[in-house]
């Protein structure tokens, strides 16, 4: 098991992936190179369709690239078993969903709880202090069914944290929020970012809430450039 | 267990009816084994609780009611007595007759007539055993249809008249009739139909339905004997197909169970997998985090042991309560541990089967599905 000690980021060398193949064959991603370091947010924002999903889905271990590595905290995802890559996915990669998309069945100190279970650890800061640091302490016993949006999103972000992950995937943290809370929501990212030194890379299409990101690149037809 | 328990208690009104579904079919099997095994009672009793091993039919003889058509001699049970393997061997009568008591009131009997002594006469609970002829023992469930100590009854056509002079201890019955055991050669003039105070013909003497058969060491060699006897002899639990209506009844009985069974686990089966389907992107969020397939299958079941164990539990107090207020009344209905435990298991043994058909697909979730819109 890593400690935090050791995380070193996320490193996408070029990446490559590609859908069907001959006339039809389409590039999601086009010899993508990504370095994020620790404590770094990234946003990474497109029209859609520019392969922003396959970034994340590539990025954490949930889809193959065609070519190319992808290395986090000093592993190679391209080279694990199918296995070992829900076991590595598990202990080093927190991903955050559009609307936090939550267990409906769990309070949302329970969500915490959950991961908890899932790793078969304790979690470093405990899920208790997470919630807090999201907001979301009140609502510790309250199911998603009774969360607003926003607050749903807050518990979804503190979830990724229990395993204190080295990378942070957000895939369209401010999808379903207005203004006021989309900013809220990406602050708070930026903080945790910040706070528990983790790399983040956050796919949006909103870009109102880019001033919270350190660095922000475009991705256009599967290729990535600085904005 | 962690999520199962929540999930449980998150949709306690889809679990509830579910649940309340599954103690239903409990409720269901429980009454069908009683009277499954009220039927036994009824239909086989008189042979059940006798300690006999095996019964020789005459050669021959169809399964089906091979005990009101078969006839034996003197000689054949005298070449299974003669047998190294063979405890012993008794004639046995059986027919059934219609009779009546006192009071003209009809009674119908199934008449065993019994070598006096021997080891198929039962024991008796009131009054003494047979002493003579033209005495009988009466099944303790013939009380019910208001005979007593002391009654003659009258044999119809024949007009043989038997006094009751005893009862025995527990229910004897046959094809569902009360059985009144008399002494053979009593028997053997009623089945050659002759009139009370004269001699049968002399063969009449010499005949009865069955030989009844004691293994020296449990069931002793029937084919052998057989050779020896010419006769066509059958294990004892063989040989209850052969009574009145036995096999239909259990064959009936059997399907509906048979059926009722497979209902329970189709039950279960699609419920989960409706609930598994209706959690998919929450399963492939799970997955996404890192839960392996093993964590939300063993979890998936762990519910679905908690669902069953508690519904069959609920299902078998409340069958076993409803049971009980039938035993005793008219119904041919009798509890017995074995048969509801062993149904109870089955519901779910078959249930956990339905549970691990639909939970399979958890596998087959892709965690990649978490990432997107919800739809």
């Amino acid at each position: 098991m890593t400690t935090t000690t050791t995380r070193t980021g996320l490193a996408l060398t070029d990446v490559t992936l590609t859908f069907g193949d001959g006339d039809t064959q389409v590039a999601a991603l086009d010899h993508v190179d990504l370095t994020v370091a620790p404590g770094e947010l990234v946003a990474v924002v497109g029209p859609s369709g520019a392969g922003k999903s396959s970034l994340l889905a590539v990025a954490g271990g949930l889809t193959r690239p065609t070519s190319g590595s992808v290395v986090v905290a000093g592993t190679d995802l391209t080279t694990l078993s199918g296995r070992a890559l829900a076991r590595f996915r598990r202990d080093h990669l927190g991903l955050v969903f559009q609307s936090g998309n939550l267990v409906p069945a769990l309070t949302a100190i329970d969500q915490l709880r959950l991961v908890e279970k899932i790793t078969g650890r304790r979690a470093t800061t405990s899920p208790e202090q997470l919630l807090e640091s999201v907001g979301m302490s009140e609502h510790a016993h309250r199911r998603p069914g009774r969360l607003s949006g926003g607050e749903r999103q807050r518990v979804g972000i503190a979830r990724a944290l229990v395993a204190s992950p080295s990378v942070l995937l957000v895939d369209e943290p401010t999808a379903a929020l207005d203004r006021r809370r989309s900013h809220e929501i990406v602050e708070l990212l930026a903080r945790e970012t910040h706070g528990f030194g983790v790399a983040t890379v956050m796919v949006t299409h909103d870009h109102d809430v880019l001033e919270h990101c350190d660095r922000v690149l475009e991705m256009v037809d599967g290729r990535l450039a600085a904005v | 267990m962690f999520l199962a328990l929540r999930e449980l208690v998150f949709a306690r009104t889809r679990f509830g009816l579910m649940g309340a579904v599954v103690a239903l079919i409990t409720v269901l099997m429980v009454l069908l084994s009683g009277l499954s095994s009220g039927l036994v009672v009824d239909g086989v009793s008189g042979l059940q609780r006798s300690p006999l091993d095996a019964v020789a039919f005459e050669e021959g003889t169809k399964t089906d009611s091979a005990f009101t058509r078969s006839v034996v001699t003197t000689a054949e049970r005298d070449a299974w007595a003669a047998r190294d393997d063979v405890a012993g061997a008794e004639l046995l009568g059986t027919a059934l007759v219609n009779a009546k008591n006192d009071d003209g009131t009809p009674v119908d009997l199934a008449l065993f007539g019994v070598e006096r002594g021997g080891f198929v006469e039962p024991p008796t609970g009131a009054g003494r055993a047979l002493a003579g002829e033209g005495e009988v023992v009466l099944s303790v469930s013939a009380k019910d249809e208001g005979v007593a100590l002391g009654d003659v009854l009258t044999i119809d056509r024949v007009g043989t008249q038997l006094e009751v002079v005893g009862f025995t201890t527990d229910q004897r019955t046959f094809g569902h009739v009360d059985i009144g055991f008399l002494d053979l050669r009593t028997w053997q003039e009623i089945h050659s139909a002759t009139p009370p105070g004269q001699e049968a013909p002399a063969d009449a003497y010499d005949e009865a339905s069955v030989v009844a058969l004691r293994g020296v060491d449990g069931v002793p060699d029937l084919a052998a004997g057989d050779a020896a006897a010419g006769t066509d002899a059958r294990p004892i639990g063989e040989a209850f197909n052969s009574s009145p209506g036995y096999q239909a009844e259990i064959m009936t009985m059997d399907l509906i169970k048979g059926f009722l069974y497979a209902i329970s686990a189709l039950v279960v089966g699609a419920f989960f997998t409706l609930w598994t389907v209706q959690r998919t992107r929450e399963l492939a969020v799970m997955r996404a985090i890192g839960a392996s397939t093993r964590f939300l299958v063993l979890d998936g079941l762990a519910q679905a042991a908690i669902l069953l164990a508690g519904s069959i539990g609920v299902g078998l107090a409340v069958g076993l309560g409803l049971g009980s207020l039938l035993v005793g009344s008219g119904m041919p209905f009798e509890l017995q541990g074995q048969p509801v435990v062993l149904g109870g298991v089955l519901l779910l043994v078959l249930g956990l089967v339905g549970a691990i058909v639909a939970t399979a697909r958890i596998a087959r979730v892709d965690p990649v599905t978490a990432l997107g819109e919800n739809r």
